[in-house]
């Protein structure tokens, strides 16, 4: 279309998150989205439907029945080989589970974006992860964006990730609810040439497992027995994941070669080399978390950070080789979502604690869980979480501020 | 028949791997019809095409998530019932209502019970 052309050069917009996972979408001229309206992540396809409809966007949106047909609908078109974008948040993503697993299990490599927030019931709609790490086992990548300009990057760098000829798998890729898709920032949005030159369109002919065309009729999905080999197709999604971790972070050298914007990785360390206390978390407040290890080192705290940008894969062989830091006293990770039941009462320091236990160093180690359903959490309880750990560490309990210490996890300004 | 019906089963099976570094990304076979397997007992509804209301618009051969509709030039639409698993999608999409959706062993009273 003449008009996609017609912007060139870089441009920096005050945008809201939402609307800057729409523009990611624009950006790389997705073929297909396919829609159905769930707060907080309805303004992004609001924002799409506008693209579409001003003719600056070339694609199909198709609004569906439910989210369960929204993936159905990705999962098709991106049989044909199209580019393929949905969002969708909480209740939504639990209503498309279903067809989140299909996604994987046909190896498509469809992007979709997350405003998290809290499950249901009791309703919430406010910043939580519980949902897409609901989905931590359905063969997805899953990647956090925590700034703004993240977001836009990260949808960018997962479209090339995922449609690697390695790789065939689809991403998440998710930010909070409210905290970040309804502020707004100013974002660079990259001319559409870069973008292009970056990310070229996927192959005319269909991607190189699985197509749909008349004229080469094949059948997929098929039944497939016990002795046949089920179980080394899971297999393969998951020796596949393993391996994505060195393409990932190809891609990602590969974008700041290009647009200059740096990622690390499938993790951000900050101050950790000389880091006696180290903080693991992930998203927005992990970037907030840089003031409070700031504030703590002007104190001669010698606080460290580690931003997990990548759940799935698991960055394992760089959290190793971090571990090794001979200064390492203690470690708290903290998760923004709740894992009923589970040894830590979270999703990523279960998974960090076996990381922890393969280094085998002993290193005091705290679980925590912090503003579910959208709870605020400030830099100051951040700096409090780095007290209650030096706590920890020096006397195995947490008596200082409001923080409760329940069978081995901490929770952050639990009542 | 017997001839077809193997070369049809050959077809339609997935090839066999020794490991999985041999596996592509996904089970693919051969496009031919029933791979997944004809219709059992389970069936309760079939189509049965009135011949006087078809015009042979072909919107129920468009329809059929099975593809079980035959259209054959010069002779009226069939289904082909080893695979059809009677959803009425057919009937229902079918402009002129010229299909019925008919009990499966209607005479069976007693729903395949004994006597």
């Amino acid at each position: 279309m003449e008009e996609m052309n017609e912007e060139p050069a870089d441009q920096t917009l005050i945008l809201t998150g939402n609307e800057v996972a729409a523009w990611a979408a624009r950006r790389a001229k997705v073929h297909v989205v396919t829609a159905f309206p769930i707060t907080p992540q309805t303004t992004v396809m609001e924002a799409i439907a506008q693209f579409v409809d001003s003719g600056k966007m070339n694609s199909q949106f198709v609004p569906m029945e439910s989210e369960h047909s929204v993936m159905a609908g990705m999962v098709g078109a991106s049989m044909t080989g199209a580019r393929t974008f949905t969002a969708t948040s909480g209740q939504g993503l639990l209503y498309m589970g279903e067809l989140v697993h299909w996604a994987a299990g046909c190896r498509l490599p469809v992007v979709t974006t997350i405003a998290s927030r809290g499950i249901a019931p009791p309703w919430n709609i406010w910043a939580d992860y519980s949902d897409v790490l609901s989905m931590r086992d359905a063969g997805w990548m899953i990647q956090f964006a925590s700034t703004h300009q993240e977001i836009f990057d990260s949808v960018i760098i997962n479209y090339k990730i995922a449609e690697n000829p390695e790789v065939m798998l689809p991403a998440f890729v998710a930010y909070e609810g409210f905290t970040q898709s309804h502020t707004a920032k100013p974002v660079v949005i990259p001319g559409q040439g870069r973008i292009d030159h970056f990310l070229p369109p996927p192959p005319k002919n269909g991607w190189p497992h699985l197509y749909l065309d008349p004229d080469r009729p094949i059948v997929h999905g098929n039944i497939i027995m016990p002795h046949q080999e089920y179980m080394e197709f899971r297999f393969k999604i998951h020796e596949t994941m393993m391996r994505a971790t060195s393409i990932i972070k190809e891609a990602i050298r590969e974008f700041k070669e290009v647009f200059g914007r740096d990622y690390y990785g499938l993790i951000e360390p900050y101050l950790v080399e000389d880091a006696q206390y180290l903080l693991v978390t992930v998203g927005a407040l992990a970037e907030q978390a840089k003031d409070a290890v700031d504030s703590l080192r002007k104190r001669g705290v010698k606080a460290g950070l580690v931003k997990l940008r990548y759940y799935r894969p698991f960055p394992t062989e760089d959290l190793v080789s971090l571990l090794k830091g001979e200064n390492l006293k203690a470690i708290a990770v903290v998760d923004r979502s709740i894992a009923h039941g589970s040894p830590t009462g979270g999703h990523i320091s279960s998974d960090f604690y076996s990381v922890l236990c393969q280094t085998g160093k002993e290193i005091t180690y705290l679980p925590a869980v912090w503003g579910l359903g959208g709870r605020d959490v400030t830099v100051e309880d951040q700096v409090g979480l780095f007290e209650g750990l030096r706590e920890f560490h020096e006397s195995g309990q947490v008596r200082a501020g409001k923080n409760k210490l329940i069978v081995g996890t901490l929770w952050v300004n639990l009542k | 028949m017997d001839e077809e019906r193997t070369k049809r089963d050959r077809e339609s099976e997935l090839p066999t791997y020794n490991s999985w570094q041999e596996l592509p990304h996904v089970p693919v076979s051969l496009g031919v019809m029933g791979s997944i397997g004809a219709t059992g007992e389970w069936r309760i509804l079939r189509p049965e095409i009135s011949r006087e209301k078809c015009n042979r618009c072909g919107m129920c051969y468009l329809y059929c998530p099975e593809g079980t509709m035959i259209f054959k030039n010069g002779t009226d639409p069939e289904v082909n019932l080893t695979y059809c698993k009677g959803c009425g999608i057919c009937a229902s999409e079918c402009p002129r209502k010229a299909i019925a959706m008919k009990p499966e062993n209607a005479e069976r009273s007693n729903h395949g019970r004994d006597e």
